[in-house]
C-alpha cells in the first residue's frame, strides 16, 4: 500500500511509539511538540506543548492514559494522554535523553545526558498512581557509562535495567542494588556509538543499532549476542517485527555530510532482514534524509518511520509481505 | 629502539583524547628528531640491525695525509703552515682541525697529519684533489679517509674461503598456477590489513590464503607475472610469495621509499625516494636504485636533483617527476630501460646498466616517449616549436641501434598522446590540434601499423571533429579499439577496426553508441568483451559489451564505483569503491558477461589487484584449436560445476536448518521462562491479568459529547 505520509512535525523526527492497542502513534521531533497520531489512517489527534527543546523519546502507559516524554530542556513530563494536559514535570540537571515506563507503569527509568559537570546517569523514579502526590526524588541513580547513554529499557520483571550509548557498550544493572551485572563483549560488541535499542514483544530479546553500520541481537537476560546484521551505512534506527521473524534496520549517512552526496549515496532506506538468517529482505524507500525512528505496529501489518527530513511515513504491509519465502 | 606501542593501545590512547583514528593521516605527522614512527612494522627490527652496519664514526669529515717529509722541531711550524695552506685553500677547516704528532723521544715529526674539516663533502673533496700531490720529489702525498683505516683494518690478513651454504631447494613460487579449480587470486588492502583472497566464483566466495595486519606502510603492488608480491616499508621494499602462505623472499634497502615498479619480466625492482628541500637554498633530492629482484643485489642507483628527472614533463618550473621514471622496454626480456632528459632520452642497457654505447639519443625539445610492449621501439614525441615554424613530431627509434625508423611531422599540435596495442602491432597517436583561429581544439589520430612494411600510417578522423575525446582503448591481443568521444553528460561510444570487411588493411568504423553514461573502457584482456563504465560522478553504471556482436550482454551498477579490474584470464572482473569515496566502501565480482557473483564490503578500502598470470604456453595454433572444440571441453567443467552448485544448496540448506533449531531452542527457553514469571508478571500489573492480545476485546464505544446549545427562535409564516 502506498505509504500515509504524517507531515506535523517541522524538525528531525527522533522516535515513535505505538501504545499496546497499536491504535495510536506518538511521535517526538526537534521541534518541540510529541504529536500523537491514528496509527490506522495517520489522522492527527492532537500535540503535548509544554515542552521547549528537541523531544528524544517517549513511553505511554499500557492502559493508554498517560505519556511520558524525555526532552533537552532538561526535563521529563508526564501528560494526559487523552487531553494532552500536562500532569507532572520532572526537572533534572542537564538534557533527558531517553525514558520507559517498568512493566505495570509504576516505575520509570530515565536517562541524563552528560552537561557542563554533570555526568551521565540513570534515573529511576517512582510515578505514583494519583500525580498530585507524585514525589521528584529517584528511587535510585546509577552512573558509570562514558558519554550520552541513548537508550535504556527494564529487563525481564523490572528486575534489570539496560542501557547502551555513546561508549558502544551495553551494560545490564540491577535494579534493586543498582549494582552493574553485566556488559557485552568488546571483541564481539559495537564498536560505535550505540543509536538504538528496541524490544521484542515479549521482552526476551532486543536490538541494537550503532553508527560501526551494523545491528545486533541480544538475548535480554544474558546479554548474548545472537545475530549481526550488517547494513551500508551508520544505524539510526531499529525493530523488531512482532509477527514474522523480520527485523527492520533504518538510518544512513550521517545527516552533517548528506548534503555533500546524490540522495542515493545516502542509503536512507528502511531495510527489512531476517531475524534468523540475517539475510536481507528488501528495502523500503521513500526518505530523502536518514531515517532516525522506526516503530512495529504491535500486531505487525504496519509499520512507521520518522526521517531526519521532519516526515513520519506510515506504511500499511501488502498481503505480498506475509507470504515472503527465503 | 622506541617504545612501541601497539595498534591496540594507539586507538584506545585515541578514543581517549577524542580522536578518531580514521581522520588521522598518521604517515603527515612530524615527530620530533629522535623519535620513532608510531607504528612499527613486524620486519622493523631486523631491518635496523642490517642498517647499523653501515652506520659512520662520526669521523667522516677527518682525512689523513701520509709521506709528509719528516721534520724535526725547529722545522715543524713550517711543515704545519704549508700544509695548512694547502688544505685551507680547499674548505674550512676546523679550529684546532690540523693535528701533527711527534715522535716523544726524538721529538721529530711522525711523517702524516690529520685534518678536520667542517663537512664531510670537504673531507671528500680534498682527499681526491692532493691524493697523489708532489710537495717534492720525495714526498708524494697519500691522503686517506680516517674512516677508510678502520674500514680496511678490518679485513682479515688471511683468506679464508666463504663458508658454503648447502643448497636448500627454494619453494615453487608458481604455485598458485596450479590449482586444480583454476582459479584466480587478489590482494585487498581494507584499513590496516592487507588480504590475499581466491576468487571462488563457483561457490560466490571470496576464500581467504594469507592475510597479514600492517604488512606494509604504504601500498602493495604484484610483480608483472605474479610472482612476488610487493610491500612498502620506511627501510626498503619486500617482495613476498611461496607454495602454500607468503614468506619474505627478498628486502631491498632503501630509507623513506615512495614508489616502487617492477621491469615488465620482473626480473628488476626500481625504487624511489625524494628528499623535500630542507631550507630555502636545498634542492629537492631524488634517489632512485635498481635491484636485481631475486638476489637482492643493488644493480646501480641514480642521484640528483628533482629537476634532473622532471623534464618534459610538466614542462618548465615545476618539478614534478612522473612516474616511473624508467619506462622499460624490449617486452619481457627486460633488456633496455629508458628516460628522459633534457633534449635526450637515455637508454640504459640492463647488461652493463649503462647508456648504450654511452651516449643518449638525442631529441630536441622531446616532451615524451613510451615503448612498445613487445619490441625494443621507442615512440617519442616532440611539440611545436618557434611558434609553429617548427612542426611537432612523432618518431620511432629501433633500440639498440638507435635509428629513426618512421617519423611523423604534425603541424599546429597543442598535445599528443601514445597508446600503444598491447601486442606491439599498433600505435595510436591521439593528436589535439589548434583551429586556425587557437580558439579552440580538435583531435584526430594517427595510427601507425608496426608490423607492416614501411611502417604505413592512417589519420583518423572522428565524424564530429570538434568532439572531445574522454578515453580512448586498444582491444588486447586484437584489432579493434574504442573510443568515448563528445560532449555532455551523455557521450558516444564508437568502435573501430584495423581491418575492412573483406579483410584489406584499413581503418573501420563498427558501430557507434549513441548516448552513453560512461567514462572509461574497460576492455577484458582476452578481448571481445568491454565494460563501458561511468566511473565516481557517473555513479557507476556499467554495461558489459560483446564487441564481435556488437550487443550489450548485460548492464549493471556498482554505485560510486571507483576502480574496475579485469582478472588476468578475463573470466570474472572486480568493481570496487576506494577510500576516494566516503559510503559503501568495497568490492564486487561479476562475470564476464555482467552477472553479479558476490559483493564484499569493507570500511577504508584502498586497493584490490589481481594477482597476474604469466603468458599461457601454449601455442596460439593450439589456442584455437581449443576455442573450436570448445564444447568438448567444456562438458567437464559443466558438470563439476553443477555438483558444486548442489553442494552449495544442500549446504545452505543444512545451515538454514540449524539457525532454524537453533533459534527455536532458544524461543523455547523464553516461553518456559515467560510462562514461570507469569504470576510475578501480574502481580507487577495489580492482578491484571492478560498478557495476550487475544483476550483483550475492542469495542466500540460511541461518546456524545454536547459541545454547545444555541436556542434560536424561527419564525414560521
Amino acid at each position: 500500500m502506498r505509504p500515509i505520509l504524517l507531515k506535523g512535525h517541522e524538525r528531525p523526527l527522533t522516535f515513535l511509539k505505538y501504545n499496546r492497542e497499536g491504535d495510536l502513534l506518538f511521535s517526538c521531533a526537534k521541534d518541540n511538540t510529541p504529536t500523537v497520531w491514528f496509527a490506522d489512517n495517520g489522522e492527527r489527534l492532537g500535540t503535548y506543548r509544554g515542552h521547549n527543546g528537541a523531544v528524544w523519546c517517549c513511553d505511554v502507559t499500557r492502559d493508554s492514559t498517560r505519556l511520558i516524554t524525555g526532552c533537552a530542556d532538561t526535563t521529563a513530563k508526564i501528560w494526559n494522554v487523552q487531553n494532552g494536559s500536562l500532569l507532572y514535570t520532572f526537572q533534572f540537571e542537564a538534557p533527558v535523553r531517553a525514558v520507559e515506563f517498568s512493566l505495570g507503569d509504576k516505575l520509570a527509568v530515565i536517562t541524563s545526558d552528560p552537561f557542563i559537570e554533570q555526568v551521565s546517569a540513570i534515573h529511576v523514579k517512582r510515578i505514583a498512581s494519583d500525580l498530585s502526590k507524585q514525589s521528584a526524588d529517584s528511587v535510585i541513580t546509577l552512573k558509570g557509562p562514558q558519554g550520552r547513554i541513548n537508550r535504556v529499557v527494564w529487563g525481564p520483571l523490572n528486575k534489570t535495567i539496560i542501557s547502551a550509548g555513546e561508549d558502544a557498550i551495553i551494560r545490564m544493572w540491577d535494579t534493586e542494588t543498582g549494582k552493574l551485572l553485566k556488559e557485552s563483549d568488546k571483541e564481539t560488541g559495537h564498536q560505535k556509538t550505540i543509536t538504538s535499542l528496541s524490544k521484542s514483544a515479549d521482552g526476551s530479546h532486543f536490538i541494537t543499532g550503532s553508527s560501526d553500520k551494523s545491528s545486533k541481537l541480544w538475548d535480554t537476560r544474558t546479554l548474548t549476542l545472537m545475530k549481526t546484521y550488517k547494513v551500508e551505512a551508520p544505524v539510526n534506527a531499529c525493530a523488531i517485527s512482532p509477527l514474522l521473524d523480520h527485523v527492520v534496520i533504518g538510518g544512513g549517512q550521517e545527516a552533517m555530510s548528506v548534503t555533500t552526496t546524490g540522495h542515493r549515496a545516502g542509503k536512507f532506506e528502511a531495510k527489512f532482514y531476517h531475524k534468523i538468517l540475517e539475510e536481507e529482505i528488501g528495502g523500503v524507500k521513500g526518505h530523502f534524509g536518514p531515517i532516525n525512528a522506526l516503530a512495529f505496529n504491535p500486531d505487525g501489518r504496519s509499520f512507521s518511520s520518522g526521517g531526519e527530513d521532519g516526515y513520519v511515513r506510515l506504511h500499511h504491509f501488502d498481503s505480498d509481505y506475509f507470504n515472503i519465502k527465503l | 629502539m622506541m617504545k612501541i606501542m601497539s595498534d591496540v593501545d594507539i586507538e584506545i590512547f585515541a578514543q581517549r583524547i577524542g580522536v578518531d583514528l580514521n581522520t588521522v593521516d598518521l604517515d603527515s605527522i612530524d615527530l620530533p628528531p629522535g623519535y620513532d614512527s608510531i607504528t612499527v612494522s613486524d620486519d622493523e627490527e631486523e631491518l635496523m640491525m642490517d642498517e647499523s652496519m653501515e652506520f659512520e664514526s662520526g669521523l667522516g669529515n677527518v682525512i689523513v695525509v701520509d709521506n709528509l717529509p719528516i721534520v724535526p722541531p725547529e722545522k715543524f711550524d713550517k711543515l704545519e703552515g704549508v700544509i695548512r695552506k694547502i688544505y685551507s685553500q680547499l674548505g674550512v677547516l676546523k679550529d684546532g682541525g690540523l693535528w701533527m704528532p711527534v715522535n716523544p723521544q726524538t721529538k721529530k715529526t711522525l711523517g702524516y697529519c690529520f685534518i678536520e674539516y667542517n663537512s664531510v663533502k670537504e673531507a671528500q673533496s680534498a682527499r681526491e684533489s692532493t691524493n697523489g700531490y708532489k710537495l717534492d720529489k720525495s714526498h708524494i702525498f697519500a691522503v686517506n679517509m680516517l674512516d677508510d683505516f678502520d674500514k680496511y683494518l678490518k679485513v682479515p690478513d688471511e683468506w679464508t674461503p666463504a663458508e658454503l651454504k648447502p643448497y636448500v631447494a627454494g619453494e615453487n613460487l608458481q604455485k598458485w598456477l596450479t590449482d586444480d579449480k583454476a582459479r584466480d587470486q587478489f590482494v585487498i588492502r581494507a584499513h590496516t590489513d592487507t588480504e590475499v583472497l581466491w576468487n571462488d566464483a563457483r561457490k560466490l566466495k571470496a576464500d581467504p590464503v594469507y592475510r597479514r595486519t600492517f604488512w606494509t606502510e604504504s601500498f602493495v603492488l604484484w610483480s608483472p607475472i605474479g610472482t612476488y608480491l610487493a610491500t612498502v616499508h620506511r627501510q626498503g621494499a619486500a617482495v613476498w610469495g611461496g607454495a602454500s602462505s607468503f614468506n619474505r623472499l627478498m628486502r631491498y634497502a632503501h630509507p623513506m621509499v615512495k614508489l616502487i615498479d617492477f621491469s615488465p619480466g620482473e626480473k628488476f625492482l626500481v625504487t624511489y625516494s625524494s628528499d623535500e628541500p630542507k631550507g630555502p637554498r636545498d634542492t629537492h633530492k631524488i634517489l632512485l636504485n635498481i635491484f636485481d629482484v631475486r638476489t637482492g643485489k643493488l644493480m646501480r642507483d641514480f642521484r640528483g636533483s628533482a629537476d634532473d628527472f622532471a623534464i618534459g614533463t610538466g614542462g618548465c618550473g615545476v618539478a614534478s617527476v612522473s612516474w616511473p621514471v624508467f619506462r622499460w622496454g624490449g617486452g619481457k626480456e627486460d633488456k633496455y630501460f629508458a628516460r628522459l632528459g633534457k633534449n635526450m632520452i637515455s637508454v640504459y642497457e640492463t647488461k652493463n646498466f649503462s647508456v648504450i654505447d654511452k651516449k643518449s639519443i638525442k631529441v630536441d625539445n622531446v616532451m615524451d616517449f613510451s615503448w612498445s610492449p613487445t619490441d625494443s621501439i621507442l615512440a617519442a614525441f616532440v611539440p611545436e616549436m618557434g611558434g609553429g615554424n617548427q612542426p611537432a613530431k612523432v618518431s620511432l627509434f629501433q633500440i639498440p641501434e638507435k635509428t629513426e625508423i618512421r617519423q611523423k611531422n604534425l603541424f599546429s599540435v597543442s598535445d599528443c598522446k601514445m597508446y600503444w596495442q598491447n601486442c606491439g602491432e599498433y600505435l595510436a597517436v591521439r593528436v589535439d590540434r589548434y583551429t586556425k583561429t587557437k580558439k579552440s581544439i580538435y583531435t584526430g589520430f594517427e595510427i601507425f601499423r608496426l608490423k607492416e612494411r614501411d611502417i604505413p600510417i592512417e589519420v583518423l578522423e572522428l565524424e564530429n571533429k570538434n568532439d572531445k575525446i574522454i578515453a580512448f582503448s586498444w582491444e588486447p591481443k586484437g584489432n579493434r579499439f574504442a573510443i568515448i568521444h563528445g560532449d555532455g553528460p551523455k557521450p558516444d561510444i564508437s568502435f573501430y577496426s584495423m581491418r575492412t570487411a573483406q579483410n584489406t588493411s584499413r581503418v573501420s568504423k563498427l558501430t557507434t553508441l549513441k548516448g552513453k553514461q560512461a567514462n572509461a573502457l574497460f576492455w577484458s584482456p582476452t578481448g571481445r568483451y568491454i565494460i563501458l563504465a561511468g566511473l565516481k560522478g557517473l555513479n557507476g553504471q556499467l554495461e558489459f559489451f560483446n564487441v564481435d556482436e556488437l550487443e550489450t550482454m548485460a548492464t549493471g551498477e556498482h554505485f560510486m564505483a571507483t576502480d574496475i579490474e579485469w582478472d588476468p584470464t578475463g573470466r570474472y572482473v572486480a568493481t570496487s569503491v576506494t577510500t576516494a569515496h566516503e559510503m559503501e566502501n568495497g568490492f564486487i565480482i561479476w562475470a564476464f558477461n555482467g552477472k553479479l557473483l558476490y559483493r564484499i564490503l569493507k570500511d577504508n578500502f584502498y586497493q584490490f589487484l589481481w594477482r597476474p598470470r604469466p603468458p599461457s604456453l601454449l601455442t596460439s595454433e593450439k589456442e584455437e584449436e581449443i576455442a573450436k572444440n570448445l564444447k568438448k571441453y567444456s562438458k567437464k567443467y559443466e558438470a563439476e560445476d553443477q555438483d558444486v552448485s548442489l553442494l552449495l544448496s544442500e549446504q545452505d540448506r543444512e545451515k538454514r536448518k540449524a539457525l532454524h533449531e537453533e533459534w527455536s531452542r532458544w524461543t523455547k527457553q523464553w516461553k518456559q521462562i515467560v510462562d514461570e514469571e507469569k504470576s510475578h508478571r501480574q502481580m507487577l500489573r495489580d492482578g491484571e491479568a492478560s498478557d495476550e492480545e487475544e483476550e483483550y476485546e475492542a469495542k466500540e464505544v460511541e461518546v456524545e459529547e454536547v459541545i454547545d446549545v444555541k436556542e434560536e427562535v424561527i419564525l414560521g409564516d
